[in-house]
């Protein structure tokens, strides 16, 4: 194109439009190529950074087939979705990076509302000795801790941080396979991948040991079980069937909610991708008081989350609504 | 249902049934579903209505007994309020609850009151009142789960055991809130003890950032601030080595097979300063002697961000018991017991499991009320040696008769120990504190 020979046909105003207008295209067609893609979030407060990846929409076959061994009746049946993008913590949150918010001395603590509030203190360590420092995964949380640290997350960075929802979480987890495990179906590799009940010495371990999966995430199977979103049902699949993009059963009652991918504690059965980990009472049982603690989990050592970050950020007001929603519930 | 004479009923019933073929047994049974539900109902009043005794009082509701929670009493209106709402709200349990207004006493005699309408009391007010509240449920004839600890100075324990005496004479059941009794992890450990030879000495840790604080408001008297938050007064607490590093010393105590005879330690308030805080300190660390020379070295601390510990260790001539880990290991490190993690109980439910169970059965099966009583002195002379520094010897402490309880128990009565213009409460100097 001949600017110059442009110009000459187009009055100065109008050309001078034409310029801004094909700059402007070229920064947002920019912004959409560049930022979609793997970048470190700093934790204000401290010097610690943890890393998101990109996971491209896409579609994909949730659940088991019903001749997987060691599957659950509520695995299915199995249903094509498509996902939105997201980004996703390529690691479980670890202790660390909980730590900034757990003892943030400017954050009200155990307040009985909505509002940003730090949990409880814990009367005996959690972390049952397992590790706390270095980048051993946050654990022994209820579902509304992890989301009460996305809020704080989201009051000090601005971006809207949440948990997967559980269709989000297999989608990122499967990475395009659609297998037991996401590498295939044979159990023998999964030390490979995971810290299961074979080979985790009854501990959970620093998070990114092992392999990653195709989408570049690391324990999505194993160490931790992770929280996601939804209302835990064993009907889901019933009662998203008429939905085929990003479904979600959103909270009605505070108990019981899910975990998704296994941990430590459990055989290789419970750590396919399909598998459905509902929350149980027992999961308090050493909780000698009532009501059980709202923040901790006295015997759910094994209960860990990691983050995402939708692509397409709800504006302020659905962001308000969506944690008055998770955490007064 | 009369616990006492439950005995000779059953066993009337079932020697009748053995005589005529069953056929004297059954007018009775319906007999006894005649009058109001079941005479095979055992009535339960819930003396002290916070977060514990509302978890106590739902354990014993969710015993298989035909158990019916009748009268409940605290000091605070609202306590009874929020349990009630809590259990009532527990689908598991509401049917079991049977609590009109008439039966809801609130105030200082509210116990009293409460009691009369049971066959088992529970009792969880805070550990200062705990003497007065076992002596009054013994003389009224009561099975019972009290928590620990059981006091908090010499004189009420001089209660606690004068009372435990006379409930044994009355085979009076008596379950404390020292759940590792009752905890299968520890019950194996101790079942092995042998393992490790003679105990030479033990560690005992509860290290952690601390518990609740309820402030002041303007509205409320001295004593009722106080009673709100009880946690930072010794009077009602006994300082957090009482209130929850008893656990920890009374495991020793209780694989030892005695309580130790002297200590002598060090303690302070280095972070936890406020005036929300009360009196008490925020960490101890306290070298107990038993009769036999052996040392128990114990620690207790509520310092956010300092190490988190809470545990027990005991070490023998042939290797060492490691509580929490629950394993036992000889001197090369070698493990000669591990528990399988997956058999852990609840032993919270499994201490009104088993209450309940042998009162159903007219069992007289449990006097916890003695160790209780020890252990909780244990944790009691180990505060009055770091905040005395001086060596500290049971048997003087025990006759020392010191009483740190109010004199008057009502809303406009005095503390025994009162904030000074600014709100600050004097705290115990090692050196110039004198206990005895």
């Amino acid at each position: 194109m001949n600017f110059v020979n442009l110009s000459t046909h187009m009055n100065r105003k109008l050309f001078i439009f034409y310029i801004l207008f094909i700059l402007q295209q070229k920064a947002i067609s920019q912004q959409t190529d560049t930022s979609f893609k793997a970048y470190e979030q700093s934790i204000p407060g401290s010097t610690l950074k943890f890393k998101m990846v990109p996971i491209k929409g896409g579609s994909f076959t949730m659940g088991s087939p019903e001749n997987e061994k060691g599957r659950d009746a509520a695995e299915g049946p199995q249903k094509n979705f498509s996902i939105s993008p997201f980004w996703m913590g390529i690691y479980e949150v670890t202790h660390d990076e909980f730590d900034i918010f757990f003892k943030d001395a400017n954050t009200s603590q155990n307040l009985g509302t909505d509002a940003i509030t730090r949990p409880s203190p814990q009367y005996i360590d959690l972390s049952w000795d397992m590790g706390r420092e270095g980048g051993f995964p946050v654990n022994s949380m209820q579902q509304r801790t992890a989301v009460m640290y996305c809020r704080w997350l989201y009051n000090k960075t601005g971006i809207f941080y949440r948990l997967p929802t559980e269709a989000e979480w297999e989608y990122a987890c499967r990475a395009g396979s659609s297998s037991t495990y996401f590498f295939g179906n044979t159990e023998s590799d999964l030390e490979k991948y995971a810290w299961y009940k074979k080979n985790s010495n009854a501990a959970y371990h620093k998070v990114g040991q092992l392999q990653p999966n195709a989408f570049g995430l690391y324990d999505m199977l194993g160490n931790v079980s992770e929280w996601v979103m939804d209302q835990y049902d064993e009907n889901y699949f019933d009662k998203i069937k008429d939905i085929s993009t990003d479904p979600e059963l959103k909270p009605t009652n505070r108990h019981p909610r899910l975990l998704k991918g296994g941990s430590y504690v459990d055989e290789a059965t419970e750590l396919r991708c399909a598998n459905r980990t509902k929350w149980l009472p027992e999961w308090n049982k050493r909780d000698p008081q009532i009501p059980k603690s709202k923040w901790w989990l006295t015997d759910a050592p094994f209960a860990g989350f990691r983050l995402v970050r939708p692509l397409k950020q709800p504006s302020a007001d659905e962001i308000e609504k969506f944690f008055t929603l998770y955490l007064s519930n | 249902m009369n616990t006492e004479n439950k005995n000779s009923r059953r066993d009337f019933v079932k020697t009748s049934a053995v005589i005529t073929g069953g056929i004297m047994a059954t007018p009775l049974l319906s007999g006894a579903n005649f009058f109001s539900g079941s005479e095979d109902t055992i009535k339960v009043a819930l003396i002290g209505c916070g977060g514990r005794g509302t978890g106590a009082a739902t354990q014993a509701l969710s015993t298989k007994q035909n158990v019916k929670l009748v009268a409940m009493a605290d000091a605070f209106r609202d306590r009874i309020d929020n349990s009630f709402k809590e259990m009532t709200g527990d689908n598991n349990i509401k049917s079991r609850i049977d609590v009109p207004q008439e039966r809801k006493y609130v105030g200082f005699d509210a116990y009293k009151k409460a009691m009369a309408h049971a066959d088992v009391v529970i009792l969880t007010t805070p550990p200062g009142f705990r003497p007065i509240h076992f002596e009054e449920a013994v003389k009224q004839g009561k099975q019972i789960f009290m928590e620990k600890p059981v006091a908090t100075d010499p004189a009420g324990i001089k209660r606690v055991l004068d009372a435990a005496e006379i409930a044994k004479q009355k085979k009076l059941n008596v379950v404390v809130g020292l759940q590792r009794h009752y905890q299968n992890s520890y019950r194996e450990l101790y079942a092995k003890k042998e393992l490790i030879g003679d105990i030479t000495s033990a560690q005992a840790w509860w290290n952690n950032d601390g518990v609740w604080v309820n402030m002041r408001k303007p509205e409320q008297t001295e004593m009722e601030y106080q009673m709100r938050n009880w946690y930072y007064f010794v009077w009602l607490c006994g300082d957090h080595i009482v209130e929850q590093h008893i656990h920890n010393m009374d495991v020793i105590n209780w694989f030892k097979g005695g309580h130790p005879v002297k200590a002598q330690g060090m303690g302070g308030r280095q972070v936890r300063k406020g005036k929300e805080y009360g009196e008490i300190f925020d960490h101890h660390y306290v070298e107990y002697q038993y009769a036999d020379g052996s040392i128990l070295n114990s620690q207790c601390r509520h310092i956010p961000g300092t190490m988190s510990k809470v545990d027990e260790l005991l070490t023998g001539t042939k290797g060492k018991i490691f509580c929490g880990a629950a394993n036992i290991k000889d001197h090369s490190g070698k493990v000669l017991f591990q528990f399988d993690k997956k058999g852990e109980n609840d032993p919270y439910q499994t201490e009104h499991d088993e209450l309940f169970a042998a009162i159903a059965k007219g069992e007289y099966k449990f006097n916890n009320a003695e160790y209780g009583a020890h252990s909780t002195m244990t944790a009691i002379m180990g505060r009055m040696a770091t905040y005395s520094g001086q060596v500290l010897e049971w048997d003087k402490l025990m006759n020392s008769g010191l009483n740190i309880m109010p004199k008057e128990f009502a809303w406009d009565a005095m503390p025994p120990t009162l904030p000074d213009a600014d709100g600050f409460y004097a705290v115990a100097v090692p050196g110039k504190t004198k206990y005895i």
